[in-house]
């Protein structure tokens, strides 16, 4: 209903920004690609609540009681395991989607921070690998600048069987985006679309997976943790058969997950909600009593403590944050605002990270952009917000009576909605009901 | 020469062995019985020969060693291979030299489907066919087969390069012949060359990318 005038009613089903889309599609005959995560109203995080400590419970004192938040990733097999100070990792983004400052940056911030980041498609930049104390290296379907060097120089491995944003696709990383290094790190020529493949060129399934993570050990000397990515989907299923294949974390990345550049039908209709996928990725690692002994890290829309905390308390090791560290480096800032709306956007609502022309110069190859993030100013804003989601996890964590972050448990939160209740497996709020499981 | 016996060594006595050699130094690998992951992750020039068959990934990565495998080889053979030379007597399956970004891989037997694929700067050289989808996504490098080639060869290809002697069941979309120019058949002279295979460069047809797809075009979409 307009404002201005009440007896204009706006259609449900034909809202104005499907009309939009309609149009658009109808001018230009190609869909809509875009960076990113799902833009839809979706259940999250935000319909469960804390149950704080009171008459049952004793709550720890703020800043007083020790509350750790330290986590070990990938002591199954690997000699070395992955120590950080905080369960709040960097996930996976590519040279060529970012600039080599954002990167940078993006390093200096995790390490400041205690944690680990993650390379992406591409390869790994001298920038980055040299700016971060803890780098866990993807091993990705297209094997773009992948080489035993850099396997030998990563704290981690990541194989990466896909991406929340897009269960079961590819990327594309743009003409416009293809620099004369990136082409190079590629081998590709430049200014040319460069396909990501959707699935991993030298096998298929499971079986297959235990024999390449085999081959993987025995290049890097049994020394690395290797983590399988899976974007959420059949989660029970994929986490079952990836702690077969001899995983030693597996990282579920549900469907709010960003991405550079993917098809907007993609990352609005595949995949399924992150609430969820942390409780089906829980069960299958109870079921098979590897819950702590294969690490799970969640990602998909996690954006504050409290985020943190619910994904942690259903069960997960460790989160990654992406779109997340990605504003915090200063996209979508409003000093930049009169730019984005020149290039029809605003700040708050970019996401056309395929296009190259960023203005906040995260998402771009444009060197002129690119010099307009600085990577030590940059990786300073990244820290201080990891360090205000571990003070918001450690302050939940406290009012709960934990003292451990990992001491979280579903008992102490319950669902605003039963869809939530659903998902999450914990009790709608006032009553013993989780959906599907029977209760009063 | 080191003998190594996988009956009493395990993959990883093996491997940690290989890995450790010196440039130049010799390695005979035996009792194989298709065991995965053989004599990977090599950076040094040592000389390794494998007598039997292997399975996934043998050679895998390889840096600068000099691997001779007498038998066949299960999927993924020298994937991802960086530099030096991979030998097999027999035939490989599928995947052979994925994604490699250097070095020689020669097959003289028969390679499966999907050899070299995403080949990114790896020559490779097959004696005898190769399967469907071959030099699918091949980005760079030289892949040349003395026989025929099967279905939707070098589909979706970018800059490598496809010699074949016999028949091509089909090209796949973005793929096509290409005139042989004199550096071509120099480059494909040297190639035999260093395989040793015994044919004449005139024997073979060059194909490469046609180059159209290179950038998304919408008008171009039915040929995806």
């Amino acid at each position: 209903m307009s404002k201005d005038n009440p007896t204009l009613i706006e259609s449900a089903t034909f809202p104005r920004h499907v009309i939009a889309e309609i149009q658009r599609a109808a001018k230009t005959g190609i869909y809509d690609i875009r960076g990113f995560g799902a833009k839809r109203d979706i259940p999250t995080f935000d319909d469960l609540v804390f149950l704080g400590a009171s008459t049952s419970r004793y709550p720890l004192e703020g800043y007083r009681e020790k509350c750790t938040t330290e986590v070990i990733l990938g002591n199954r097999f690997a000699k070395n395991p992955i120590h950080l100070k905080t369960p709040i990792t960097i996930a996976g983004m590519s040279f060529g989607s970012l600039s080599a400052q954002a990167k940078e940056s993006l390093g200096r911030g995790a390490t400041i921070a205690g944690t680990s980041t993650t390379t992406g498609d591409g390869g790994m930049t001298p920038e980055e690998r040299g700016h971060s104390k803890t780098l866990v290296y993807q091993y990705l379907p297209s094997r773009y600048g992948m080489n035993p060097d850099d396997l030998r120089k990563a704290d981690a491995i990541e194989i990466v069987l896909g991406q929340g944003a897009k269960p079961g696709g590819g990327g594309m990383l743009l003409g416009q985006k293809i620099s004369p290094r990136v082409a190079q790190m590629r081998n590709l020529p430049e200014g040319i679309d460069q396909r990501s493949a959707c699935r991993h060129p030298d096998w298929t399934g499971p079986d297959d997976l235990e024999i390449k993570i085999q081959e993987l050990r025995e290049i890097t000397n049994w020394e690395k943790p290797i983590y399988v990515k899976v974007g959420a989907t059949r989660v029970f299923y994929d986490v079952t058969l990836a702690v077969k294949a001899g995983a030693d974390v597996v990282v579920v990345d549900g469907m709010q997950g960003g991405t550079a550049a993917t098809q907007d039908v993609f990352i609005e209709h595949v995949g399924i909600p992150t609430l969820p996928a942390v409780r089906m990725a829980v069960e299958a690692l109870q079921e098979m009593d590897m819950h702590r002994k294969v690490q799970l890290i969640v990602s998909g829309g996690i954006r504050s403590g409290a985020d943190v905390a619910k994904a942690l308390a259903l069960g997960a090791d460790a989160v990654s944050i992406g779109t997340a560290a990605l504003i915090a480096l200063g996209d979508q800032s409003p000093e930049f605002d009169d730019e984005y709306k020149a290039i029809g956007s605003a700040a708050g609502f970019w996401d056309d990270y395929q296009a190259g022309n960023d203005p906040a110069g995260i998402t771009t190859q444009d060197p002129e952009l690119a010099k307009r993030l600085d990577p030590i100013l940059g990786g300073r804003r990244l820290a201080n917000y990891i360090n205000v989601l571990t003070l918001e996890l450690q302050t939940l964590a406290r009012a709960c009576g934990k003292s451990h972050v990992h001491n979280l448990e579903p008992e102490d939160m319950v669902a605003l909605t039963m869809e939530a209740a659903a998902m999450a497996g914990v009790p709608l709020a006032g009553t013993d009901w989780i959906p599907g499981k029977g209760g009063i | 020469m080191t003998e190594i016996n996988l009956d009493k060594s395990s993959v990883r006595d093996l491997n940690v062995e290989l890995q450790g050699g010196s440039s130049g130094d010799k390695f005979s690998v035996n009792n194989t019985v298709g065991k995965h992951a053989l004599s990977v992750g090599l950076t040094t020039a040592v000389n390794v020969e494998i007598n039997g068959h292997v399975g996934y990934y043998c050679a895998g990565m390889n840096q600068q060693a000099n691997i001779v495998i007498n038998g066949n080889a299960g999927p993924g053979l020298a994937e991802n291979m960086m530099s030096g030379e991979v030998r097999i007597t027999g035939n490989a399956s599928q995947y052979a030299a994925a994604t490699a970004h250097g070095g020689l891989l020669v097959i003289e037997g028969d390679s499966s489907s999907r050899c070299g694929i995403s080949m990114k700067g790896v020559n490779i050289v097959v004696g005898g066919s190769i399967g469907h989808m071959s030099a699918f996504m091949a980005q760079s490098g030289c892949l040349v087969v003395c026989g025929d080639a099967g279905d939707a060869l070098g589909d979706s290809i970018y800059e490598a390069k496809i010699y074949v002697r016999g028949n091509v069941k089909s090209l796949g979309t973005d793929c096509i012949e290409k005139e042989m120019r004199d550096e071509h058949k120099a480059e494909l002279k040297e190639l035999l060359m260093q395989s040793k295979m015994n044919h004449g460069v005139e024997e073979f047809r060059r194909y490469g990318s046609a180059r159209k797809l290179y950038n998304f075009d919408i008008d171009q979409v039915d040929d995806y």
